[in-house]
């Protein structure tokens, strides 16, 4: 296994605070796979971000124990570098906005300006990627005059076009359509492709279903569960633990209970018309 | 308890930006009705000129008799209440019971009344564990809520609800659900923008869509989560149960999880 990130015996608290925001956490991501974190709010998940990116407790202060280990070296011994490595895309797309450049244009450029990438590279790169987010109508708009959910794809732009190896990823839809939704997800299947490690949190457990390889379960700053999407999302005791599970899977779960007999729980559309449609014609035999 | 009218309504923000072009609706007092669309379809400032927080460039606004046009949103925000996308452009207060507290203040209520609607209001939200909190302290989910409770503490006969969804857990779109149920046994006009199809297909009786600045139908969830021309051309999907009963040939207009069990287990 070719593990680009480790998290050993990890405990972080804010400061000022007494309950920690992340407990004992052990985890390792695998290089190219999609993680999708999912619980109720306030049980992590952004603490989780900050800390696989290092600004808990570098930039946010606060107490940390144990070890994070980004491709086997600790993440406290990385400098600037760390920001090539791994793009971080923030909750909420404000804090994301630099502030200093008067264009979209401008500001999805803006990172690779700072790495020192030659012009006509910046310029390759961004119009690419300005076209894979669906953002190339608002090259001259000022990032300021932006919807929310005009931003989100300007911020999720601004950070894919660094193409770093682990993208982490907050909470990108929670202002958009289900089209502008959907379209996020493709973007971050293409990255997939492009053999980048993902860590999205998202409520929309559906799409998770879809498109995520794992799924880590957080409460009370605890992982509670994780492991194989199919695994997990099919997990009904999760729901008492205030996490979310796809529609279908429920949907699959009652027919059950009510005694047709699906070779298992699904966890996506195509699934589910699948085993239904299969169980329908055995319990006609 | 007053309906309300939008007829012939256009708005263009200054500088001629076309947002709303045409559009009719007619909202009976006491209905739960569902906005959904696109990003960019008109639905916010549809709900702004309900506010009067926006008057329209053409048309009429009315509520019963009341023509927004000839009041000032101030005396329109006394009937219509309205709960921003984004709680922060609403939040000012250090706590909590402030921020509810407000509105009722500046009504010249007495003060048992006043104590009445802000304890209500912190109740059916949710809120009132949090009361001495300020607001800033509490995750943007929770945040919506405290904006929610600021505006039921109004004790406007209409209510609109941006994108509450936005964000929320399970045990918040359960929250909203009960305030949304709250608020119709009171009586009240609630008028809700979602993207969230399972939260409309399951707790609205009536859902407008929106699509390119106009009005593309009203209809029950039942009529327009299976009117795929009206969802093609709002760029919406059905929910997802009602996906699986449609590839799986399974009629009757289904839109939620106990109805697809019960027409899968009958078939």
């Amino acid at each position: 296994m070719d593990i680009i990130m480790e998290c050993k015996n990890v405990t972080y608290s804010y400061p000022l605070t007494k309950k920690p925001a992340i407990k004992e956490l052990n985890l390792k991501l695998e290089r190219g796979k999609f993680y999708g974190v999912i619980g109720e709010n306030g049980s992590g998940k952004t603490t989780l971000c900050a800390v696989l990116r290092g600004f808990a407790p570098s930039f946010y202060k606060g107490e940390i124990e144990g070890e994070v280990l980004v491709e086997g070296k600790k993440i406290g011994e990385y400098g600037g570098e760390l920001a090539k490595k791994i793009g971080f895309v923030f909750q909420n797309p404000f804090t994301q906005i630099s502030g200093v450049k008067d264009t979209v244009f401008e500001e999805v450029a803006y990172g690779l300006e700072n790495f020192g990438v030659p012009a006509g590279e910046i310029e390759r790169r961004v119009i690419d990627v300005m076209r894979m987010t669906d953002i190339e109508h608002l090259a001259e708009k000022s990032p300021f005059e932006l919807s929310g959910g005009q931003m989100q794809r300007v911020a999720l732009a601004s950070v894919i076009v660094l193409e770093p190896d682990l993208l982490i990823i907050d909470e990108p839809t929670s202002q958009l359509d289900p089209e502008g939704t959907e379209s996020v997800f493709a973007i971050i299947q293409k990255m997939k492709e492009k053999h980048k490690t993902i860590v999205l949190v998202e409520h929309k457990i559906d799409l998770i279903a879809e498109y995520a390889d794992e799924v880590l379960v957080f409460k009370d700053g605890a992982m509670i569960a994780s492991g194989d999407k199919k695994e997990i999302l099919s997990d009904m005791s999760l729901l008492e633990q205030g996490a979310a599970l796809p529609q279908v899977a429920i949907l699959g779960r009652k027919l059950q209970e009510k005694g047709l007999p699906l070779s298992t729980i699904p966890v996506t559309e195509k699934q589910a018309v699948e085993v239904i449609a299969e169980a329908l014609k055995e319990r006609k035999r | 308890m007053r309906d309300l009218i939008l007829k012939d309504v256009s708005f263009s923000y200054p500088g001629g930006f076309l947002a709303v072009d045409n559009i009719n609706m007619e909202i009976k007092a006491g209905e739960n009705v569902a906005i959904v669309g696109q990003n960019g379809a008109g639905k916010t400032t549809t709900v702004k000129m309900m506010n009067g927080l926006l008057k329209p460039t053409a048309g009429d606004v009315l509520i019963g008799d009341m023509n927004t046009k000839n009041y000032t949103t101030a005396q329109v925000s006394r009937v219509v209440g309205y709960v921003f996308q984004n709680p922060d452009d609403q939040i000012f207060h250090s706590t909590v019971e402030g921020e509810v507290r407000y509105g009722p203040k500046t009504m010249k209520l007495s003060p048992e009344e006043e104590d009445r609607r802000v304890n209500d209001a912190l109740k059916i939200t949710g809120m009132d564990i949090y009361k001495d909190e300020n607001p800033l302290n509490l995750p943007l989910s929770m945040r919506k809520f405290v904006t929610i409770a600021a505006v039921i503490a109004m004790g406007t006969e209409i209510l609109i609800f941006d994108e509450p969804t936005a964000g929320q857990d399970i045990e918040g779109n359960k929250r909203l659900s009960e305030i949304l149920k709250v608020l119709h046994e009171q009586g009240k006009t609630v008028i809700t923008i979602s993207h969230d199809m399972e939260f409309v297909a399951s707790n609205f009786a009536r859902v407008i869509v929106m699509a390119k600045k106009k009005v593309v139908r009203f209809g029950t969830p039942q009529e327009i989560f299976w009117d795929f021309k009206s969802l093609e051309h709002a760029m919406l999907k059905q929910p997802y149960v009602s996906r699986v009963c449609k590839e799986l040939g399974i009629e009757g207009n289904i839109i939620d999880i106990d109805g697809a069990v019960e027409a899968i287990m009958s078939r």
